[in-house]
């Protein structure tokens, strides 16, 4: 067993597990963050996707761990006060969810792609960048209107060059 | 999928790492896991030990000196893409790491994990072999020329640990690379590079000992470098893979068309578009 204690959405916590427990794993079983979803398992259809130390990663492929003392977000940590991250409410606006499995590692890919991409964010940017991510609705038209809408929201500059 | 049990390990430093890996059963080491730990959940691999080396500063860091560009290992595939000292000395290999996988695989991958590992289609080897880099470990300095023995096999001892790759610095060089529709893996991919009256040519995701360099095309376009200088005649498709990506002669031929493609993309932070 191994003792890990990391920041999770702001609250530190602790656990003792197995030492080949997931990081997806001890969101959702450990700590009942189900909103962190498990699509392939196989590293590939990017769902569990949550941020570590500010950027996005598939956490069905990190060791617990491996996120020893650091900074974990998921899709519960982005609301707040029961006001909608500018991520989500771009989703909400376009509408761009279908069955709803893929969205959590959306936003947060979506979230990191426009925290962290160092230039302008255009439709062929956002469509290879979020290659990573898998909708098995196929519905990635809204998807991507979704995060073009997030990132002038959020990137001053963008809504300017419009 | 879960994985068989197994022990995790936060070493102090490389000898620790060393002696971790000595103590265990069947111990390995961890870099970014984007190949382990899908491994090991499929059960294909259930190393006893865990030896995290990403825990380990001194192998991380991007630095140049004398014409040589230094990446330690743990280095991440993200941070060779958007080093402004990359970019400025090898914008090819910044272009390579930033076609690697996707956003959140280059966010884990390290280059040390990828060059360990030698998948036939990784694209680190490519490069490595060809600009002629020295794989430094924790105890000697090997030529990539001696590094890559075939498919997932490296020159590597039971224990040993990359600490860093140094990339001589090159006058032009150039990736090019097709992808798998599904999988983004290289079906080929191809490496140039010049320094001085030296060309080399190497590719990766086609050969069937895993990457390799390309003599007889070295030779043409050290004549002339230039993309008419290459020939399908320099290919030999018999050293090719086969399988449901392509046949050799399919394989060769790309080859051809890549590397008049790197060669039409030296210097540039680019690969497959």
């Amino acid at each position: 067993m191994v003792l890990v204690s990391l920041k999770v959405n702001g609250a530190l916590v602790s656990r003792e597990v197995e030492d080949e427990t997931l990081l997806a794993a001890l969101l959702r079983e450990h700590l009942n963050l189900t909103g962190t979803h498990v699509g392939c398992d196989t590293t590939q259809c990017g769902c569990c996707v949550v941020h570590l130390n500010g950027r996005s990663v598939k956490s069905c492929a990190v060791l617990a761990a491996q996120a020893q003392g650091g900074a974990v977000t998921t899709i519960e940590g982005l609301a707040k006060d029961g006001i909608l991250h500018p991520v989500q409410e771009a989703f909400h606006q376009c509408h761009a969810l279908q069955c709803g499995f893929c969205t959590p590692g959306m936003i947060m890919a979506a979230l990191d792609l426009i925290e962290n991409h160092p230039g302008p964010l255009t439709e062929d940017v956002v469509r290879e960048e979020m290659e990573g991510n898998l909708c098995r609705c196929t519905g990635y038209h809204n998807i991507v209107k979704a995060i073009l809408s997030a990132a002038r929201a959020m990137r001053p500059t963008e809504a300017a060059a419009e | 999928m879960v994985m068989y049990p197994t022990r995790y390990h936060r070493p102090r430093d490389v000898c620790d790492a060393v002696r971790l890996f000595a103590a265990g059963e069947d111990a390995t080491y961890l870099a970014g896991g984007h190949t382990l730990l899908p491994t090991m959940k499929l059960r294909l691999a259930h190393p006893s030990d865990l030896i995290d080396l990403c825990v380990l500063a001194e192998l991380h860091g991007i630095s140049t000196q004398d014409d040589v560009l230094s990446i330690g290992a743990t280095t991440l595939h993200r941070e060779v893409a958007d080093s402004s000292v990359v970019r400025r000395w090898i914008p090819a290999l910044a272009g390579l790491a930033a076609s690697i996988g996707d956003r959140h695989v280059r966010n884990r991958g390290t280059i040390g994990g990828s060059v360990a590992n030698n998948d036939p289609a990784a694209d680190y080897p490519a490069a490595v072999l060809g600009l002629g880099a020295i794989v430094v470990t924790d105890r000697r300095r090997i030529a990539a020329d001696a590094f890559f023995v075939s498919m997932y096999e490296t020159a590597l001892e039971p224990g040993e640990i990359i600490r860093r790759i140094e990339f001589p610095i090159p006058e032009q060089a150039g990736y090019a690379k097709f992808r798998s529709a599904a999988s983004r893996y290289a079906i080929a991919a191809v490496f140039i590079s010049k320094r001085g009256a030296i060309v080399r040519v190497t590719v990766t995701g086609a050969g069937s000992a895993g990457v390799f360099r390309l003599r007889a095309m070295e030779q043409a376009l050290e004549k002339d470098f230039l993309p008419a200088s290459v020939a399908l005649s320099q290919i030999d498709s018999g050293a090719l893979l086969s399988d449901l990506n392509g046949t050799p002669a399919y394989r060769a031929n790309l080859i051809a068309v890549l590397a008049r493609r790197a060669l039409g993309r030296l210097g540039e932070a680019q690969s497959y578009k």
